[in-house]
């Protein structure tokens, strides 16, 4: 059975409906990512766990029990905020001794846990200061800190590295993911940032409009998004989405996007039976490339030629813009290759890893 | 935005700054001037007020009047002075200042942190008793510490600065807690701790700057009242300001002066002292405040 179990949850604010029915169900030592555009639900969700806001419907479970009814401080649970909340009248020490005097833990024991989870963190030579005195990195830990020292049954993280600069938010990213490895300890966190989901998740929760729009491993929401807008929120730069239409002559299926036919090499059933359809065909720049990066792995690269717009240098790749059925497209080539705005290139498409949406539900077509 | 001043102080010319000065030190001189003749005064004896010029130096000092005023001047039936009333202030205002603080601070942190239906409501009207005129209440206010049976002692004074002064402290420190974050509230309250003791161990800490305000404010007002003591005491539980006025008026024969400056001066004292020590305070904390961001 799932540790943690969320069924059919449901939450609103006055009239406002803001999760409509979610069902998430995560194992032991699981590490949960929500991810989701700003104001999908994702922190109104992550409090509902904790129990800072009460649901509407539905039911919370933790390791079997149904904690609906329980104030948060008993739901053996502990949180990160995004603003790092620290009480501003306290010192380092006594921020993350806070909880354990709250359950009336003995003092020589509450100094014992506290230098042990300041050793984990590296937080030994702060204690005695208050959080004003603290960089940002610093107060991080210190929230961090507050967290570990309870020991809980489940860690929730609300963005928790969102207020860093670019160079920490990857090293604190780093840390989070051994400090998990070592603990075991299931986790929810919630980011905007999709290579913080990417790299840390077990499972990915993608959140829109209160929905859960798909859950899975890192690798099934990147390589079979369940609708066009998981192709499109997760991965960066975002996926190339295309009109098309599913052709089929001579037993080949193919699919046409303005002028060009690409070949389907091993249709399914459903795509099949969509011949003569409009389709939203997709595919990630990554996977359209320069012909001699072309993955040699895939089973079916088809080259076609196109006429450059625009060349960006990331320094590893360049990122060239071309059309496609008069809509933008994005490739990826080796930084080597040299193309200049204007050229006319042969860019090979790896047919493994494309992706068909029905135009109206916008669900994926298997 | 010392910057800006500097900027300012750099473009003026010496005429301006010459003429801003002169009427900012004739300001502080109009000012001043009362409190300089009360003080003057206040140590001349009696005839040299009569025969002399008010604004003229002592030529004999002496702080008969002081003496008299505090402990031997004719109010009511007793040559008591003042010292008595002075008493009786000092047992209404910091019972009053104390328990308006408290519940201000208390209703500030509910109305922003344990929202309930209807807060904006309750706070509105919080709000709308600041506004009401103190001659509206006197009947009714009578009739309740009648009811009470504290009509006429120091607590039915106390109640009714508690309940006049419930509504500017409710707006004090709910303007200043709506700004303090609520995810400090969230999480002490993961972290196991209540109601009372997120209140104790996280807000008041950090609420030094607006208890001195309320401080200031709550003790100037109620320490100043005239109406309400003269309403609602009986002798033996007049404030100050009511005794000082039974001074200066009542007395019969010779009108003394000298012993009248000393009396408001006495009756001034303990709010101008309020300022001096907290008002250092209020400046510290607002700075900690500003430098840390
Ligand atoms: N207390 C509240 N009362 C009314 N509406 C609320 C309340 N809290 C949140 N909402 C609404 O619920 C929706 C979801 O909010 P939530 O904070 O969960 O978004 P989010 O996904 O965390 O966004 P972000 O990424 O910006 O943090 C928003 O539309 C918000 O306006
Ligand atoms: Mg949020």
């Amino acid at each position: 059975m799932a540790f943690l179990e969320i069924r059919d949850l449901r939450k609103s604010f006055h009239e406002v409906d803001v999760l409509k029915g979610i069902d998430i169900a995560i194992d032991e030592g699981g590490f949960l990512v929500l991810v989701g555009p700003s104001g999908c639900g994702k922190s109104t969700l992550l409090n509902t766990i904790a129990g800072l806001e009460t649901i509407t419907a539905g039911e919370i479970r933790i390791n079997g029990r149904p904690v609906n009814d329980l104030h948060p401080s008993q739901r053996d649970i502990a949180m990160v905020f995004q603003s790092y909340a620290l009480y501003p009248n306290m010192n380092v020490a006594e921020n993350i001794a806070f909880g354990l005097e709250m359950r009336g833990v003995s003092k020589p024991e509450r100094e014992a846990a506290v230098g042990r989870v300041a050793d984990m963190l590296q937080i030994d030579h702060l204690l005695k200061r208050r959080p004003g005195q603290l960089s940002g990195g610093q107060r991080q830990r210190v929230a961090m800190g507050r967290a570990l020292v309870r020991e809980p049954q489940v860690f929730l993280f609300d963005e928790p590295l969102s207020n860093l600069d670019a160079k920490l938010r990857v090293d604190m990213r780093t840390e989070i993911k051994k400090l998990h490895q070592a603990l075991g300890t299931t986790i929810v966190y919630v980011t905007h940032d999709q290579i913080e989901a990417m790299t840390l998740a077990t499972q990915i929760a993608v959140l829109k409009d209160g929905i859960l729009q798909q859950v899975g491993t890192p690798d099934q929401v990147y390589a079979s998004p369940a609708n066009v807008f998981v192709a499109d929120f997760m991965g960066s730069p975002t996926m190339n989405l295309v009109p098309g239409n599913v052709q089929s002559a001579n037993g080949t299926t193919s699919v046409r996007i303005g002028a060009v036919d690409l070949p389907i090499a091993e249709p399914t059933e459903a795509l099949r039976a969509r011949a003569g359809q409009d389709v939203v065909f997709g595919v990630r720049p990554e996977d359209v490339t320069d012909v001699a990066s072309a993955d040699r792995s895939a089973r079916y690269v088809e080259t076609v030629d196109c006429n450059i717009d625009v060349v960006e240098p990331t320094g590893a790749d360049k990122f060239v813009v071309t059309r496609l059925g008069e809509k933008e497209f994005t490739a990826r080539v080796r930084s080597s290759e040299r193309i200049a705005p204007g050229d006319r290139v042969p860019l090979a498409f790896n047919m493994d890893k494309v992706h068909f949406f029905d135009p109206q539900t916008e669900m994926r077509i298997n | 935005m010392s910057a800006a001043s500097n900027d300012i102080a750099l473009r003026t010319g010496v005429i301006t700054r010459v003429a801003i000065f002169a009427v900012l030190i004739l300001f502080a001189v109009y000012y001043l001037l009362p409190l300089f003749v009360m003080l003057v005064n206040s140590v001349k004896p009696l005839e040299e007020i009569r025969s002399g010029n008010m604004l003229a130096l002592p030529e004999v000092f002496t702080i008969a009047p002081w003496i008299n005023a505090w402990g031997e001047a004719q109010i009511g039936v007793q040559p008591t002075g003042l010292s008595p009333y002075f008493v009786n202030s000092i047992m209404m205002v910091v019972p009053a200042v104390f328990i308006a603080t408290f519940l201000g601070a208390l209703n500030g942190y509910v109305l922003t942190k344990w929202r309930f239906r209807g807060h904006r409501i309750v706070f509105g009207l919080m709000l709308f008793s600041c506004f009401i005129p103190f001659q509206i209440v006197l009947i009714p206010m009578a009739r309740i510490l009648g009811l009470l049976g504290i009509a006429g002692t120091t607590w039915g004074l106390v109640l009714v600065h508690v309940v006049y002064g419930l509504g500017f402290t409710t707006l004090f420190f709910r303007n200043y807690y709506d700004a303090f974050p609520s995810e400090l509230i969230r999480a002490a309250t993961i972290d196991g701790a209540g109601f009372f003791r997120i209140f104790r161990r996280i807000l008041l800490p950090s609420s030094g700057p607006i208890i001195v305000v309320t401080v200031i404010w709550q003790f100037t007002n109620v320490w100043n009242d005239f109406l309400f003591g003269a309403s609602f005491a009986d002798f033996d539980s007049q404030p100050m300001t009511v005794a000082l006025n039974n001074l200066v008026s009542s007395s019969t024969g010779v009108k003394e002066y000298n012993v009248h400056f000393a009396g408001a001066i006495l009756a001034a004292l303990p709010t101008l002292v309020v300022y001096v020590v907290s008002g250092r305070y209020f400046v510290r904390g607002l700075m900690a405040g500003a430098v840390k961001g």
